[in-house]
């Protein structure tokens, strides 16, 4: 399952750290960050809980570049 | 400007009129201080927040890091030597924060002119209801559905075109200004613009399968596929930052320990400024930003002139083509049947008018209810209404032709074979192309010479693709020789592979990929009909014509919206004008900065250098990025 999100991110290189530890979540396939278009797309694993994952998602996301959002 | 982009402006200025009042004003001792640090706070907080959060997280070297480390060293130098100068801590702060602010409102603003220009989505459908009309979400249109598009409107959804004529402007999905002519019965794609005339349209797909929904994914998934360039850029920035502040320790260190060992005053804050110069230059953000946004702007830039690039990864290897396979009919040619010649039983041109027009008049009547392209072709050329009643008893004769009486005479239409077959001994015609032979009443009549029409500008775009570097120019086809031959040398194609059958091509494009030098890559140009194997096996797979095509759309690398071949040179150009770009911003970032941080450690360069090697440098960066989406109109 695939979904795709639209996110606030400020620099570029924060996306790219951000989308490194997203890839990381349990449950997440594959995660990948636009800077440019502001989005996220994330492929969950076979499954797994979205919201839940989503929740896990952010928190991380959050560790790494406080100023992460989703919209 | 967003909201946090106007609350850091205000934070900007303030701090810089502060910064300004503090320096006229004669505050001594520490009510100086107090005040330098309240405006250092007041421009600086978050990013010392950021700062140690990212050290409680364990990430440790980011720019924040850099940043906060080198203006807390610049307030210690100057406590400990007591000079008062606290302007160069604040200095460096400011300025780091108007770059960041620069970067987020250009980075912004380039980001939203770029999506403008891709911005095809429709807003609403019309649809009657109790004889009022109503705007509704395209995505609740189902199919079948009857819409309406008024002038001025884009269609919202693919479908047929049941009332009403128009003109339709394509730009936004093939970049050609020509408008184009819409009628009853038509199809229409979504996405074009109408305007003249009111239409009435039956969706014959959903919004989400429509050509619209489809160009639309695919361009905002393009940059989501990194170029190798983009992947070095984020390794890059990986171990650099570590290594600069490591190399800023051993620049504090070192010297100041050697001096201490052989006997010399240690010169312990000399040192340690140079490596706060040090770490304020070596910031990495101008290549972290300015390559994604150049491969976004160059992408763009080829969507406004309808050639769709899948991928920042596909510009790369397009920019690095050197041999351009082609199909011949669709790519090359219109695929539509033209009469080249009209030849007499000695194989001469036959220059009497009339006989002329009478051959190509029985010709067309004789194949009035064919509905082969060569019969089609013929029904063309004899540009008058057919009146059936002058024909009788017409057979056709697959693989041969057609047998008819017209007028009363017993006529022959068709290939050698079926003239022997009826006696008669045809004229063996030495032109390329497809050969109608022709009998009247039992005897010999002629034959008519039928070629594949060029498109217009096929000649000037292989000429383009050789004055672009191109190496080599191939062509593939399943006519016969003489035919690719004669269009091959027309075109000045270098090589041509004739009588192909479908898994032919792709065995060709396989062996002329293991011919490739090194690095050069191969594309293949189709339109995407019946080559989906050959365009996914090239090293870029080229679609044309692929307007509302979904089956080129998927897989194809990059789709030209029309079929005017000039794309395909013009796509390669815009290529190798975005990755010029990208190399320019790497060489020059990475220059610029190398040179900084070696005037740093040499004590050549002083702080006001060191910002501008990192807030001017980005500057520049972003700046020269947006350029990639203007590639000179030819």
């Amino acid at each position: 399952m695939k979904k795709t999100y639209k996110i606030e991110v400020d620099c570029a290189n924060c996306a790219n750290l951000v989308e490194e530890a997203v890839n990381k979540v349990d449950g997440v396939k594959e995660a990948v960050i636009s800077f440019m278009t502001q989005k996220m797309k994330i492929e969950f694993e076979e499954g797994a809980d979205c919201d839940k994952v989503m929740e896990d998602v952010l928190r991380t996301a959050k560790k790494v570049e406080s100023d992460f959002e989703i919209l | 400007m967003s909201r946090k982009q106007r609350r850091m402006l205000s934070r900007i200025l303030i701090a810089a009129a502060c910064t300004g009042l503090l320096a006229v004003l004669k505050v001594e001792g520490w009510p100086r201080l107090a005040c330098f640090l309240a405006v250092y706070l007041l421009i600086g907080y978050d990013i010392i927040l950021k700062a140690f959060k990212g050290i409680r997280n364990g990430r440790v070297f980011d720019e924040n890091f850099l940043m906060t480390l080198a203006t807390f060293g610049a307030f210690a130098l100057a406590i400990y030597e007591r000079s008062g100068d606290y302007l160069e801590a604040i200095a460096v702060m400011l300025f780091y924060q108007i770059g960041e602010f620069f970067q987020s409102y250009a980075v912004g603003r380039s980001r939203q002119s770029i999506s403008e220009l891709m911005d095809i989505r429709p807003d609403y459908a019309n649809i009657e209801k109790e004889g009022k009309i109503v705007r509704t979400d395209p995505e609740e249109v189902g199919i079948g559905t009857e819409i309406i598009v008024m002038p001025g409107e884009r269609v919202p959804i693919d479908g047929t075109v049941i009332e009403g004529c128009s003109t339709l402007n394509t730009a936004a999905l093939t970049g050609e200004s020509q408008p184009r002519e819409i009628n009853p019965g038509e199809e229409i794609v979504s996405g074009c613009i109408n305007m003249t005339g009111e239409l009435r349209v039956r969706t014959t797909k959903e919004f989400g399968e429509s050509t619209v929904s489809k160009i639309l994914e695919l361009v905002e998934d393009s940059a989501s596929h990194k170029a190798a360039s983009e992947d070095f850029i984020a390794k890059f920035a990986r171990v650099y930052t570590p290594i600069v502040c490591y190399s800023a320790l051993a620049l504090a260190l070192i010297p100041a320990l050697v001096r201490l060992i052989t006997g010399m005053p240690p010169q312990w804050d000399i040192w340690i400024y140079r490596a706060l110069v040090f770490l304020v230059i070596s910031c990495p953000c101008a290549l972290v930003v300015s390559i994604p946004l150049t491969f976004f702007a160059g992408i763009g830039g080829a969507s406004r002139e309808g050639i769709l690039v899948k991928g920042a990864n596909l510009m790369e290897v397009l920019s690095k083509v050197k041999t351009v396979v082609m199909d011949k009919t669709g790519t090359l040619t219109l695929g539509v049947f033209e009469v080249n010649g009209i030849h007499d039983h000695e194989d001469d041109e036959n220059r009497n008018e009339e006989e002329r027009a009478y051959l190509i008049e029985i010709a067309a009547l004789a194949e009035c209810s064919s509905s082969h392209p060569i019969s089609k072709s013929l029904r063309k050329a004899y540009c008058k209404e057919i009146d059936h009643s002058r024909v009788k008893d017409i057979r056709e004769i697959s693989g041969e032709g057609v047998t008819a009486v017209i007028d009363g005479k017993a006529v022959a239409v068709g290939n050698e074979k079926l003239m022997r077959e009826r006696g008669i001994e045809p004229c063996h015609c030495h032109s390329a192309g497809t050969i109608i032979h022709m009998a009247i009443d039992g005897k010999y009549a002629g034959h008519i010479v039928m070629g594949d029409v060029e498109k217009p500008h096929s000649e000037e775009a292989i000429h383009a693709l050789k004055e672009a570097g191109i190496n080599s120019t191939v062509m593939l086809t399943g006519d016969a020789e003489p035919v690719a031959e004669q269009v091959a040398s027309r075109l000045h194609i270098d090589r041509v592979y004739s009588e192909l059958m479908p898994a032919d091509k792709v065995r060709i494009v396989e062996e002329l990929l293991e011919n490739q030098q090194d690095k050069s890559k191969l594309a293949f140009v189709g339109d995407g009909i019946n080559d989906a194997p050959v365009l996914m096996r090239a090293d870029i797979g080229i679609a044309m014509g692929a307007m509302g095509s979904d089956a080129a759309i998927e897989a194809a690398d990059i789709v030209l919206m029309d079929d005017d071949p000039l794309k395909i040179p013009k796509a390669i150009r815009i290529a190798r004008y975005t990755l010029g770009i990208v190399w320019q911003n790497i060489i020059f970032a990475i220059g610029i900065k190398v040179a900084c941080l070696v005037l740093g450690a040499l004590g050549i360069a002083n702080m006001w250098l060191a910002i501008f090697a990192d807030v001017g440098v980005l500057i520049l960066c972003v700046l020269n990025s947006i350029r990639a989406m203007h590639v000179k109109r030819q």
